[in-house]
């Protein structure tokens, strides 16, 4: 693979967590669903300095215990990662749909 | 436990409140292992049934429950298809472990990793994940589901624990509650008892072995006891305050579905406002006048903004409901505090003097044109009335009402059946309550969340700032009167449809400033009836 296509493959991209309880299991779910809707590979964290997970794994995304007011950090490859990541953060700043 | 007389009194924690007199009944206990152990793939096969077989169940289980227990239920069923949790345990058992010791022991090691910190929600998740485990060892045990036909009709239930998904296969309409030793207040299965009105106490200090099933007893959460074969006296005491509790629901419940009048004979009417359609299902049309706000910002939620169609089948659900009484239903009501995705802009300095409500709908007309044609298309079914939020200026009303016009036209020339609906504002702008007689709105809804803030320049959300927004000041109460006032001069409907109007305490100041249509959040109809029945006009302006 060349480094434009490289390029192309990968994505990231951030939002911040505004239900006031935080990640919960009802957001976690619906975030790991969308994530897997998507074959890129799909890894999120919370804060900047937080450990990468699978987007994908409910119980990992669980277990960031992100925050409200956190930002939530995504990172995608594959073929349709651009997409993968525009959706999850569209998803995040909708609060995710109430 | 303490002894009086012949019965024994336990302790425990009230997690849902209700007074049960029946026997006791144990829950028939999960029976686990007594397995053939395979080989590896056996074993692996074995597991990959299991997590099938407790998909299936909690999948039946969602669709034949309420929201809050899909809710509760679909971390889980989520979790059996989380490939990074399962992949390891599959691993373990090619290495050698039987299923059932595999997935125990990969899902303890998880309970315990959301156990140890201190964060209280993630601990309580560990529930869900002892829930789920159960479900699949049971289903390895192969087992099948627990029985519960054989429980007495009536009964208090025993147990050690009560899992979400446990709780919610007991027929709680033939069960009269349940005191389990564990568990705290919090829990989900609290949570899902107090939804469904199951009186629930947690924290039984009993042995509940020594509890005999079939002994009467009496559950009474509030009080925090369970009295094992109480006395002839205490039996007859719970069954007067037990008779006394039916009646009083049954006056209410009839109160419920009654107009409602004043003391002295002025009829008010009660309407209600409705966040999302799905709350109608439980709900009957018979405790309102009618629907006094429907919010329509659920259904730009989703992905992409909904068609046509879409909103048309939702409006006509709605009004299908309300069966004849009139239906207001309100245009969207976005703006940078709650935003959709695509239409309202994102960041504004003060979302709440932007681009919001009508504003935004008269910014997108492809949007609004969509909406109202639904909305026209729906009123040849039935009264239904358009509202429009936000408004400050009576140039804003009317560029909506020529969109409006618009689309009739467009109706009446493809041929299309529609009706014109009333086109009303809600009132919650000061400058739109000042001068309400220059507006030609076919109605007036005052929005009282909205009209407290701008009046009195205080954020709702700001707790800082709860002192300055009192609904009842003076001034609120003065914009409320003059809307009244020119509503009564140009003969059209005026009504309240904030929160201010789902407060008991603030029903005769409301009635007193003149209103006599007030729309409430449904599950207050009952006691603002009951309010409204309390107060007398003539009585407090002499």
């Amino acid at each position: 693979m060349n480094e434009a296509a490289k390029e192309v493959s990968q994505a990231r991209g951030e939002a911040v967590i505004q239900d006031p309880t935080g990640l919960h299991a009802r957001p976690a779910v619906k975030l790991t669903k969308l994530a897997k809707r998507h074959e890129a590979t799909v890894e999120v964290r919370a804060g900047a300095e937080g450990a990468w997970v699978n987007a994908k794994s409910p119980n990992a995304v669980m277990k960031l215990k992100a925050a409200h007011g956190e930002t939530l950090f995504f990172k995608a490859d594959g073929a349709d990662a651009a997409a993968a990541v525009a959706a999850l953060v569209s998803l995040v700043e909708r609060d995710f749909d109430g | 436990m303490s002894e009086r007389g012949s019965e024994r009194v336990f302790k425990g924690l009230a997690a849902a409140e209700g007074l049960v007199i029946g026997e006791i009944a144990h829950d028939a206990v999960a029976r686990l292992g007594g397995r053939r152990v395979g080989n590896a793939a056996e074993e692996c096969d074995a597991l990959l049934q299991a997590v099938a077989q407790a998909k299936d169940e909690l999948g039946a289980l969602i669709a034949a429950q309420d929201e809050l227990a899909a809710e509760i239920l679909e971390f889980q069923e989520a979790l059996l298809e989380d490939d990074d949790l399962l992949a390891p345990i599959f691993k373990a058992i090619q290495d050698g472990k039987t299923a059932n010791g595999a997935w125990d022991e990969a899902m303890d090691k998880e309970i315990a990793e959301y156990r140890s910190g201190d964060d209280e929600y993630l601990s309580a998740r560990a529930d869900d994940l002892a829930d789920l485990k159960l479900r699949v060892l049971q289903a390895l045990s192969g087992d099948g589901r627990r029985r519960n036909d054989d429980l007495a009709a009536g009964a208090i239930l025993v147990a050690e624990d009560l899992t979400p998904s446990r709780f919610l296969e007991l027929d709680w309409k033939r069960l009269g509650g349940a005191a389990i030793r564990g568990g705290s207040p919090t829990s989900h299965v609290a949570i899902l008892a107090r939804a469904r009105g199951v009186p629930l106490m947690v924290g039984l200090e009993a042995e509940i072995e020594g509890l005999a099933g079939g002994t009467t007893a009496i559950l009474d959460p509030q009080a925090g006891t369970l009295v094992l074969a109480p006395s002839a006296a205490s039996l007859a005491a719970a069954r007067t305050r037990k008779s006394a509790q039916a009646l009083e629901a049954a006056r209410a419940a009839s109160g419920l579905s009654e107009a409602a009048a004043t003391a002295d004979g002025t009829p008010v009417r009660i309407l209600i406002n409705v966040d999302d359609p799905r709350i109608l299902d439980n709900l009957s049309p018979e405790i309102c006048d009618g629907i006094g706000l429907t919010r329509t910002e659920f259904l730009f939620q989703g992905e992409g903004l909904p068609d046509e169609a879409e909103q048309l089948r939702v409006y006509e659900k709605i009004l299908a409901w309300a069966g004849g009484r009139p239906v207001t239903i309100r245009t969207l009501d976005a703006g940078g505090d709650k935003p959709i995705a695509g239409l309202s802009q994102k960041a504004e300095e003060n979302p709440f003097l932007g681009i919001r409500g009508l504003r935004l709908s008269l910014a997108h007309p492809e949007v609004f044109r969509v909406q109202l044609r639904a909305l026209a298309r729906a009123a040849a079914e039935g009264p239904l009335k358009v509202m429009v939020p936000m408004v400050s200026l009576p140039r804003e009303l009317a560029q909506a009402r020529e969109l409006l016009d618009q689309v009739l036209a467009e109706l009446a020339a493809e041929g299309t059946a529609h009706a014109r609906p009333a086109l009303g504002m809600m009132v919650e702008v000061p400058a739109a309550a000042l001068m309400a007689a220059d507006f030609e709105a076919e109605f007036y809804s005052i929005g009282s969340n909205d009209l407290v803030q701008y009046t009195l320049a205080a954020a709702r959300d700001n707790p800082a700032l709860a002192a300055l927004a009192e609904p009842e000041n003076p001034a609120v109460l003065e914009l409320i009167r003059r809307t009244v006032e020119a509503a009564a001069a140009r003969k059209v409907e005026v009504s309240l449809c904030g929160d201010l109007a789902s407060d008991r305490q603030a029903v005769a100041a409301l009635l007193d400033c003149g209103l006599r249509t007030l729309s409430v959040a449904p599950a207050q109809v009952g006691q603002i009836k009951e309010a409204v029945r309390g107060h007398s006009l003539t009585g407090d302006q002499g």
